[in-house]
């Protein structure tokens, strides 16, 4: 059982406003959220009919690109008498995630395929949210397996990946070759001495900084590090191994960091978009970050100091390049959905590599197929492919965790003690190790 | 429905000593769609919400299939004792209730202060009111979210509240600073409520108080304690109870300019967060407890303020703790 404490697809970094609110509203309706009671003691589900044809809803969070509503122009001419027809959830991942959760107490077939965030695996599957899926009636060896495996629960399929993600590491070419490297660093040792000679010069630069505020994209730094330094939260029995000597130094190197002014302390705020104004406006050497900032960052309207000086390259290790968390959305199909057969056709579409290869291109976002790496108009797009493909094939993979929210929280108030000086690495990730232990 | 009870009570009995006969019934059955309405939307979440406090929901594994055993056990007071106790998921709740009631009793203290004194320059102020009202209102008109939004931006790490302050101050890291932030975002967007409902207050004082005050030669701060404060109390107290119920229940601008920082934690937020967690029993019994606190708060600053919240101040005077309390006209046709 495998799978993943990973990043919050692209759209989190969005703040959560209009989340708030209607959360918000939610509580505060007189302290009422009285929720179907689970439906008590439940038989299991039937199995699924993946013969039924017919219309069905796809449930995702929006879409900015306009580039879905064009995918379902063409299925839906080809496919007249299953038309697809799009639900658009909220902005934010929570928000998404409370609507499916909802819909699926409700026992409702509004929804037919969900767009799952890649962490979501675990709960929906064990709550049988979601259906498992036919291995044989989709194209998984066209797909990154790194990528497949965070949609696996318990060995079995639940969601087929449509766009993954990892991060890579951003350095400044001008400020290496003052540093005297000939290419980006690979671990973090290299990188803290760079900067050390870096900051002789100008101590105004601010060094290496990422997501070290206390949310989501904590939880996808610590579980990168705890994996680059050879540890893991989770073994694959599902047993949680947060105090391990490895876990420890992993993530006692950023707190080195920290302690040496080498990641500003300001770094405790950053989210993407404050890690990437840090390092477009010049003041950080290197950023951690996804890929969306390498656009954003070649910007040639003045909006960014670095472009042209931007090089990417997988994220720092211990003895070499460390690795990633995964992101990504895979598509799943409710367990209360009707035309299932319909909903495994069109992700079986979705996950094509004409449609894989035009949604990367719109949007910028990493596409599943492995095929789309090699495309001669994706690489002249994006020249830092191959680096992402690298980081994807390398990325951390974890044990899913049902209760992702409570493990998520766990892992947060751990690394944002450390990082913040409040406790050591060891006794953070102790306690760590109680609370997760706990959590089982 | 109490509020609308009393009131009717008040009116049947006015007319004829008890209610009774056609009028009281008549005004029973035209309560009746009012009442069943409310026992609809408040009445029956609120006991479902007070039994699913008593329930946790199930979150056992199979370990086969790794499928989670469903079914909401009956756990009696366990989410209450877990609360208190701080243990397991309840490890949060002492950290929340204390910032509730830190944000409550520093921010509407300060929004008070701050408010009335708005409302005095406001009163001064004769030339265009309405302008000056208006731009007074800008902040309170701001949806919270957006305000928090802004807030968030001055408040970054090279924001411009560090760039006056010349220091930087990491304000939305853990600590008393994301505290401080917290309230004073909340000061600037609800001071000006308290100052509206203030002035509208101070506007219907009499001004022939004054200038029998002026007579007998009081000085300024006389004239503030003794008669402009007392006259404007009925509704500074309404004001200000209302905003001590909407800071209890604070949710998203916290939420919003701090995310899950434990520093901004609120009861509300800690329910919410159970609730997303799929934990719907914890989350029940933080919002009773909150459901409670509120009323208990509510409860009391009625009793020690006489807080008019009903606007029945037309009753015949019952025992009043200040008999040389200053009375005129004006005060009887508040709202």
């Amino acid at each position: 059982m495998n799978d993943s404490i990973s990043r919050p697809l692209a759209s989190r970094r969005t703040v959560l406003a209009a989340g708030g609110v209607t959360t918000a509203a939610a509580t505060l309706a007189a302290c009422s959220t009285g929720t179907p009671a689970g439906g008590g003691g439940e038989d299991e589900a039937p199995a699924a009919d993946f013969e039924e044809r017919g219309p069905i809803t796809f449930a995702r969070g929006k879409d900015t690109s306009g580039k879905l509503a064009e995918f379902l122009e063409t299925w839906n001419s080809e496919h007249p008498d299953e038309e697809v027809t799009l639900i658009e959830l909220p902005e934010s991942a929570d928000e998404q995630r409370t609507q499916m959760i909802n819909n699926a107490q409700a026992k409702s077939d509004a929804y037919t395929i969900l767009g799952l965030d890649s962490v979501w695996t675990a709960e929906f599957a064990a709550n049988q949210w979601v259906v498992e899926l036919p291995q044989d009636k989709f194209p998984l060896d066209e797909l990154i397996p790194a990528t497949v495996t965070t949609a696996t629960y318990f060995d079995k399929l639940y969601g087929v990946p449509f766009i993954t993600n990892a991060e890579l590491l951003f350095s400044r070419t001008d400020l290496l070759e003052a540093a005297g490297l000939d290419g980006p660093p690979e671990s973090f040792e290299e990188m803290y001495a760079a900067i050390e000679t870096l900051q002789e010069e100008d101590p105004e630069l601010l060094g290496f900084g990422s997501q070290y505020s206390k949310y989501e994209g904590l939880t996808v730094q610590a579980a990168g590090l705890v994996a680059s330094a050879g540890g893991e939260l989770f073994d694959a029995e599902g047993k949680p191994h947060a105090d391990s000597a490895e876990a420890v130094a992993g993530i006692q190197t950023v707190r080195d960091g920290f302690d040496r002014g080498l990641i500003p302390q300001e770094a405790l705020t950053y989210k993407e978009e404050e890690s990437r104004a840090a390092f477009q406006d010049g003041r950080l050497a290197f950023q951690q970050n996804w890929p969306y900032v390498w656009a954003l960052g070649q910007a040639e309207d003045g909006s960014s100091k670095v472009n042209g000086k931007m090089v990417a390259s997988l994220v720092p290790g211990f003895d070499g390049p460390g690795s990633s968390t995964l992101g990504g959305l895979n598509l799943g199909i409710s367990a209360f959905a009707k035309n299932k057969g319909t909903a495994v056709d069109f992700i079986g579409f979705m996950v094509d590599a004409v449609q894989q290869k035009e949604w990367g291109l719109a949007t910028a976002q990493a596409p599943a197929n492995v095929g789309v790496y090699e495309d001669a108009d994706m690489l002249e797009a994006f020249p830092f492919l191959p680096q992402l493909k690298e980081a994807i094939d390398n990325g951390a993979s974890r044990p899913a965790a049902v209760q992702y929210g409570e493990v998520t929280q766990a892992i947060q108030e751990a690394a944002y003690a450390c990082f913040s000086g409040e406790k050591d690495a060891e006794p953070a990730m102790k306690d760590l190790q109680t609370r997760l232990t706990e959590l089982q | 429905m109490t509020a609308a009870a009393t009131r009717s009570t008040a009116a049947g009995g006015g007319r004829g000593k008890k209610i009774g006969g056609d009028h009281g019934r008549m005004a029973y059955l035209l309560l009746l769609p009012t009442l069943i309405l409310l026992a609809l939307v408040v009445g029956f979440p609120l006991v479902l919400s007070a039994w699913q406090s008593l329930m946790q929901t199930g979150q056992g594994i199979d370990p086969a299939t790794g499928l989670i055993i469903k079914g909401d056990t009956f756990v009696g007071l366990d989410n209450y004792i877990d609360a208190v106790t701080g243990a397991g998921a309840g490890a949060g709740f002492w950290n929340a209730f204390w910032n509730t009631t830190l944000f409550t009793v520093v921010g509407v203290s300060i929004e008070t202060v701050l408010g009335v004194a708005m409302a005095l320059i406001m009163a001064k102020a004769m030339r265009a009111t309405g302008l000056v009202r208006a731009s007074i209102l800008i902040p309170w008109a701001i949806p919270t979210v957006v305000s928090a939004l802004m807030w968030q931006l001055i408040f970054d790490a090279n924001g411009i509240a560090n760039r006056l302050l010349d220091y930087q101050v990491l304000w939305t890291t853990e600590g008393w600073q994301a505290k401080a932030a917290v309230l004073i975002a909340d000061i600037w967007k609800t001071a000006p409520y308290i100052g509206l409902l203030t002035l509208a207050g101070l506007q219907t004082i009499d001004k022939q108080v004054y200038e029998a005050a002026t007579v007998d030669g009081a000085n300024r701060w006389q004239t503030f304690w003794r008669i402009t404060l007392p006259l404007v109390r009925p509704v500074l107290v309404v004001a200000v109870l209302f905003r001590l119920l909407d800071a209890m229940r604070m949710f998203d601008l916290p939420y919003v300019l701090l995310g899950t920082l434990d520093s901004g934690q609120t009861l509300s937020m800690l329910a919410t967060d159970a609730a997303a967690k799929t934990n719907f029993g914890a989350a029940s019994a933080y919002s009773m407890v909150l459901f409670a606190y509120i009323c208990l708060v509510a409860f009391l600053f009625i009793r020690l303020l006489g807080a008019d919240v009903i606007g029945d101040q037309n009753r015949p005077p019952k025992k009043r703790r200040n008999p040389r309390r200053l009375r005129t006209t004006s005060e009887g046709s508040m709202p």
